[in-house]
C-alpha cells in the first residue's frame, strides 16, 4: 500500500500579519513558519497506519513552497514518514487551491497511492478546498473532516465531524483521499533518535513548473486586516493596574460583582 | 446574475440555514433558484424555482449522489454562481461541484466588498477579496454572516429532478448523536473559558479558580479539549455550546470563528490576551493584554 500526506507551511498564528508589497498576501520576513495544524492530524494517522500495518505501506510526504518547506517535511519524516518529495515553487500563494490541487494530483497521479491524508484546510487560507479537489481530479473517494479514522479489509471507515457534537460515518473504498479535523488523534512530538533517522531519509525535489497544467480559478484582489468594530476598551501596562481598571469596568458596567 | 442556493437537510428536517442562503442571494441581488435533496414534507418557504431531489429514495449524505444532483440542477436552472453554506455539508460537496464545472470557488464568504468576496484568512486576523475568474462561480458562506431573511412569504414552484444511480466509493453508514452533555453552559451567567494561551494542563484550575470567584462556569476552546485538559461538554463553539451569559471571560483564547459563534452574543465580553491583534478583540468589550497566568491570579485575588 501507498500511502501520501499532503503538509503544508504555515505562519506562525500569533504572528502579527502586515500585507506585502503586491498586497494580496502577507510579508513574509519576521514571520515564524510550522507545519500547518490540521496536518498535523494528517501525518499522525498515516504514521499510525503504518504501524498497524506492520509497517508495510510506504508513506510519501509531499509539501509545496520555497526552500524553508523542508522544514515541515523532515518533522513529517521524524514523525515516520518513509519519504518527502518537495514541490519547489518560491511563490505558493500565487496559485489558487485548484492549481495547488492540480499539481498534487498530477504528482500523485504518476505514483499510484491507495490513501492521501491532508488537513481539512489551511490555517492561512482557510479555503478547505485543496484536499477534496485532489480526489475529484483523480477520481479517488473522499470524506472530509474527519475526527475518527480505521482501516480494515481495504476500507476506511471515517467519521465525520458535522456540527452540535453530532458525527456522521461513511466507508471508503480505497483509493480514497481524507481530510483531517482537530482531535482526529494526539500528534507525536519527534524523538531525537526519529530526528536524527530522519535526516537519512530521501526528500525528492521536484519543480512545480513541470507539473502545473490548469490556470487560475479565481485570484486575491486584496489582503488586509480586519476593520475594528470599535467600541471595545483596550487595556495595557502592569498587572496590578489592569487588575484594578478591570474590576472598575466589571463594577460599573455589569452585575456580575456584587 | 442566477444563483443556486443549495439547501441542507438532515434526518427529515430542513436546516434553517436555507434562510440565510437567501439573504446572502438578496445581497447579491441576484435571481435564485433553489435545489434540496429532501421532501415535499419538508420545503423552504419563498418563491422560486425548487429543484427537488427526494432524499428517501437516494438516503443520506453520499457527496457522490448529492454532487450529481446538484450539477443537474445547475444544468437546469443555467445560475450563474452555486452557493453552499460553509458548513460540514458544504465544505465537503461544493468544491466537488466546482472541480466538475471547472468553476472558481471562494469558501467562506463573511462579506461583498468592491464587488468582491471577502473571506477571513490566517486564522481570523486578516482579510481578503477573492474573485473567481470563470463563467460559473462556486460560492459557500459563512454561517451567521448574512443574517437570515425569516421566512419568507409564498411556495416555491418545485420541479423534480431524478439523477441515475453512478459510481460511489463512499458508503453512508449512520449518524452518531452528541454526547450526553456534562455540564450546561447556556444557563450559566458567567462563564470563563480557557484557551490554549492557558499552556498547560496544570494551569487550568487557575481559571477554574476566576470562575468559581464569579459565582461561574468554566468553558473552554476546543484545543484545550481536544489536549484532554478539559472535558468536552465545556467547550464553547460551533462543535460545542452556544452561550449567551452575562459576562464571558476568554483566557488565551484567539477568537477563531469557530469560538466566535458559540459566544459572541454574550452580554460582555472580556478578553484575556497577550496579543493585542488577537481576533477576540473584534467581539471583546474589554480586551486586557496580559499573560494569563500573571493577570488572572492576581484578578481572582482582587475578587476575593
Ligand atoms: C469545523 C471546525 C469546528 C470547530 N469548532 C470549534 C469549537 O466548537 N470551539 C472552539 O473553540 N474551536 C473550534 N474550532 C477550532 C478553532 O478554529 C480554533 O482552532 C480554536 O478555537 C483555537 O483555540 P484557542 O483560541 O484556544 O487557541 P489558539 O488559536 O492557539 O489561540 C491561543 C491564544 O492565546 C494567546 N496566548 C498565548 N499565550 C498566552 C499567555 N501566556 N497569556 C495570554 N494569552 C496567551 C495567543 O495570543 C492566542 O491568541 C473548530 C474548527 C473547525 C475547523
Amino acid at each position: 500500500m501507498k500511502i501520501l500526506v499532503c503538509v503544508k507551511q504555515v505562519p506562525d498564528m500569533e504572528s502579527r500579519f502586515r500585507p506585502d508589497g503586491g498586497g494580496t498576501w502577507f510579508e513574509e520576513s519576521d514571520l515564524a513558519f510550522r507545519m500547518n495544524e490540521y496536518d498535523e492530524y494528517a501525518v499522525e494517522q498515516a504514521v499510525q497506519l503504518k504501524e498497524q500495518l506492520g509497517g508495510e505501506p510506504e508513506v510519501t510526504v509531499l509539501s509545496i513552497g520555497p526552500d524553508r518547506v523542508n522544514e515541515a517535511i523532515k518533522k513529517a519524516l521524524a514523525m515516520g514518514c518513509d519519504r518527502g518529495v518537495h514541490i519547489q515553487d518560491p511563490a505558493p500563494q500565487g496559485k489558487d487551491p485548484w492549481q495547488i490541487a492540480s499539481v498534487i494530483a498530477t504528482f500523485a497521479g504518476g505514483e499510484g497511492f491507495d490513501l492521501i491524508f491532508t488537513g481539512m484546510q489551511s490555517q492561512d487560507r482557510g479555503s478547505a478546498q485543496v484536499g477534496v479537489l485532489v480526489a475529484e481530479l483523480l477520481g479517488f473517494a473522499c470524506a472530509t473532516t474527519l475526527v475518527g479514522f480505521a482501516f480494515a479489509d481495504g476500507v476506511v471507515t471515517a467519521t465525520r465531524e458535522l456540527e452540535g457534537g453530532i458525527k456522521g460515518v461513511a466507508r471508503l473504498r480505497l483509493p480514497a483521499v481524507v481530510t483531517c479535523q482537530l482531535g482526529l488523534n494526539i500528534p507525536r512530538y519527534p524523538t531525537l533518535p526519529n530526528i536524527m533517522k530522519a535526516k537519512k531519509k530521501e526528500i525528492l525535489g521536484v519543480a512545480a513548473s513541470g507539473l502545473l497544467q490548469e490556470e487560475p480559478v479565481a485570484a486575491t484582489a486584496r489582503f488586509y486586516p480586519p476593520a475594528r468594530k470599535g467600541g471595545g476598551v483596550v487595556l495595557e501596562g502592569e498587572v496590578g493596574s489592569l487588575v484594578e481598571q478591570l474590576y472598575g469596568i466589571l463594577k460599573e458596567k455589569t452585575t456580575v460583582l456584587r | 446574475m442566477k444563483a443556486l442556493l443549495v439547501c441542507e437537510y438532515r434526518e427529515g428536517t430542513l436546516l434553517d440555514s436555507t434562510y440565510e442562503l437567501l439573504a446572502f442571494a438578496d445581497r447579491l441581488g441576484a435571481e435564485r433558484a433553489l435545489v434540496l435533496i429532501g421532501s415535499d414534507a419538508a420545503l423552504p418557504a419563498g418563491t422560486g424555482t425548487l429543484y427537488l431531489a427526494d432524499a428517501a429514495k437516494y438516503g443520506e449524505y453520499n457527496p457522490d449522489v448529492h454532487k450529481r444532483i446538484v450539477l443537474e440542477a445547475v444544468a437546469r436552472s443555467g445560475a450563474d454562481c452555486v452557493v453552499f453554506v460553509h458548513s460540514s455539508y458544504g465544505w465537503d460537496l461544493a468544491p466537488r461541484v466546482a472541480a466538475v464545472l471547472r468553476a472558481g470557488q471562494v469558501s467562506e464568504i463573511v462579506g461583498i466588498v468592491d464587488g468582491g468576496y471577502e473571506v477571513g484568512c490566517c486564522n481570523a486576523k486578516m482579510r481578503r477579496t477573492v474573485a473567481p475568474k470563470t463563467a460559473k462561480s462556486v460560492l459557500t458562506i459563512q454561517a451567521g454572516a448574512f443574517g437570515a431573511t425569516g421566512i419568507p412569504a409564498g411556495a416555491p414552484q418545485v420541479e423534480r429532478i431524478d439523477v441515475a444511480d453512478g459510481a460511489t466509493g463512499v458508503e453512508f453508514v449512520g449518524y452518531e448523536p452528541a454526547e450526553a452533555k456534562g455540564v450546561d453552559l447556556t444557563r450559566a451567567e458567567v462563564i470563563v473559558s480557557a484557551g490554549r494561551g492557558v499552556g498547560k494542563k496544570e494551569n487550568v484550575p487557575v481559571i477554574e479558580g476566576l470562575a468559581r470567584a464569579l459565582g461561574g462556569e468554566l468553558g473552554a476552546s476546543r484545543p484545550v479539549v481536544d489536549a484532554g485538559w478539559v472535558e468536552h461538554s465545556h467547550q464553547v463553539g460551533t462543535t460545542g455550546q452556544t452561550v449567551s451569559p452575562k459576562l464571558y471571560v476568554a483566557c488565551g483564547i484567539s477568537g477563531a470563528i469557530q469560538h466566535l459563534a458559540g459566544m459572541k452574543k454574550s452580554d460582555f465580553i472580556v478578553a484575556i490576551n497577550k496579543d493585542k491583534d488577537a481576533p477576540i478583540g473584534e467581539v471583546a468589550d474589554v480586551l486586557v493584554v496580559a499573560d494569563v497566568m500573571q493577570f488572572v491570579p492576581a484578578f481572582t485575588a482582587k475578587l476575593q
